[in-house]
Formats: C-alpha cells, structure tokens, sequence
C-alpha cells in the first residue's frame, strides 16, 4: 500500500508529526512577523529586515512540512522547475523596480524642470 | 467504471500501478510555478505603486492588522486540516478525508468571508481600486489570491461530493485530484504568506 502510493505521487507524503511541527512553526513565525509590527521593538528599517527574513523562513517552511519537498532524487524535476520558477520571479521583482525606480529618478517634475524650463 | 480505471492504469509503458499519477501531480506543480510568476508580476506592480497615493488612504490607515490576523490564521489552520485529510486519503479512511476536508472548506469559506467583508468596506468608503495606484494594486494583488481560493473552494466541493457518491474507496485518479487541491491549497497559503508581509505588514509599517 505504501509504494503505491508512492507511486501516485513521486513524492513522500506528510505525518501528523510533521504537520505538527510544521504548523507549530508557521504560528510562531506569523505571529512574530505581527508582533514586531503591532508592538514595534526594532527600528523601522530593522523591522522590515526582520519581517522580509520571516516570511522567507515561513515560505521554506511550508514547502518543506506542507509540500514535503525535499532533495530527493523522486523531487528532482519538482526541484528543478522550483528553482527556475525562483529565479524568474527574483528578474521579474527586481527588474520591476529598479527600471522603475530609475524612471521615477529620471523623470520626476523636480528634474524635469531643469531640463525643460519652458514646459513648466 | 472501475475497470476503465484499471485500464488506465495498466498502461504498458508504466507498471501495474503507476498510471498517470505522478505525472498528472508533477504537470499541476509546473501549473502552480506559472502560477508562482503571475503573482509575482501582481506584486511588483505592487511594489512599484505602494507609495502612489494619489491623496487617498495609505495602508495605515485602511489595514487593521488584527482583521489580518484572524484571516492568517484561517488560512493556515485550513492548510493543516487539508494535510491532515490527505492523511486520511492515503490511509483510504472516507470518512476521515470527508470530514477534514469539509473543515478546511469552513475555514476558506471563512477567509473569503472576511476578505469580501474588508474588500466591501473599502468601497462603501469610497476607497475603491479606482481612488489611487496603491488601492489599484492592493486590489489587484488580494483580489486575484482571493479569486484562488474560491476556485479552490468550488475544487473541494466537487471532489468531496464525487468522493461521497462514489462510495467505494479513494482510488488513484482521486488521489491524483486530491494530490493537486493539496499542493494548489498549500501555494495559495505561501503567496498569502508574501501577501500579508508585503501589503499589509510593511503598509503599516
């Protein structure tokens, strides 16, 4: 029964342990990330480190203890498509903004001024 | 039926059981990582607009960070209950799966819930999408996450209704089913994890 549904799969699947620990996991982490702003002990800048830093840990988190995903030689292709997935969305979000914030640098109506006085 | 199934899944090129199955999960998981990329590109339209105010509201002054909180925790207590229905799926335990299941349905149903509420009080006050590019993209971003988990909700219903008429068992192309809801609710709970902490928390902040 275990291989076949193994073989439904190609992925090992979960305990109540490991949902556990998982889910004890994601209520400290989310509860942290709130508390650090609802209470704020940390300075503004040090505070949106540290909550950009727990939701990266949350994300491994759940893809480990939820989506089971590990480095198997089964979850290699899931792996795989994860890592590029990963990548695409780290060009698209930092692309994004630094094309972004360079037009907004380049063209805001302060600079703009300088350049074309006659407009303004 | 059945023996439509087992034809299936006696397929020459696999063995005597593996069908379509691990197939079918890993093709949904390449679904979900374009999936990964849509709403990547929401939250750099986001995060490109999140100061565009436009003379309307800012995130301090719409987001009530405990609303959030009970939505949070909807959500992810909703993610446990499906895993442990999984549980119960690979175990063949029905009855078990059914139950689980419909837990996990009540708490999206919840968050959903809360969601059209907040979404609904937005507008009545006039801080429509339509007000600035800040409420553009906030609206753009939760609405298209909410408009998930609602698909995943219709998902849940039709599968535990096909399960309960079914009567005889979780056979493998369920479990295939019930194997791709599972990994579709687990994503939408991670992009809720970057939805809270990047448009709620950090507008607050």
């Amino acid at each position: 029964m275990a291989d076949m549904n193994r073989a439904y799969t190609g992925e090992s699947h979960g305990s109540v342990g490991s949902y556990g620990i998982g889910f004890v996991l994601s209520i400290i982490l989310t509860g942290a990330a709130f508390g650090l702003v609802m209470e704020p002990v940390l300075p503004h800048v040090a505070t949106l480190l540290a909550i950009a830093g727990l939701a990266a840990v949350q994300v491994f988190v759940h893809l480990f203890f939820f989506l089971h995903m590990n480095g198997s030689s089964e979850q290699r292709w899931n792996v795989t498509a994860f890592a590029f997935a990963v990548l695409t969305v780290a060009i698209l979000i930092v692309g994004s903004l630094w094309i972004m914030h360079n037009i907004s640098e380049n063209m805001m109506p302060g600079v703009a001024k300088s350049h074309m006085p006659a407009e303004m | 039926m059945d023996a439509t199934h087992e034809s299936l899944a006696a397929h020459p090129e696999h063995g005597e059981h593996h069908g379509p199955g691990p197939n079918t999960v890993f093709g949904f998981w390449l679904y979900l990582m374009t999936d990964c990329i849509l709403f990547a590109t929401l939250f750099a339209a986001f995060a490109v607009a999140r100061h565009q105010f436009a003379d309307g509201p800012s995130g301090h002054d719409i987001f009530d960070l405990k609303y959030v909180g009970v939505e949070t925790l909807l959500l992810l207590v909703s993610s446990c209950t499906y895993g442990l229905a999984m549980l119960d799926a690979y175990r063949n335990r029905t009855s078990g799966l059914v139950l689980w299941m419909g837990i996990t349905f009540l708490l999206g149903l919840g968050f959903i819930g809360m969601e059209v509420n907040e979404f609904s009080h937005l507008v009545a006050e006039g801080h429509g999408p339509d007000q600035s590019a800040f409420l553009s993209a906030f609206f753009t971003l939760v609405g298209t996450h909410g408009l998930h988990v609602t698909c995943g909700l219709i998902w849940m219903v039709v599968l535990m209704s096909q399960i309960l008429i079914k009567k005889n068992g979780i056979s493998g192309p369920y479990m295939n089913r019930l194997m791709c809801l599972s990994l579709f609710w687990h994503f939408l709970d991670i992009v809720w994890i970057c939805v809270f902490t990047f448009v709620y928390l950090m507008g607050v902040q």
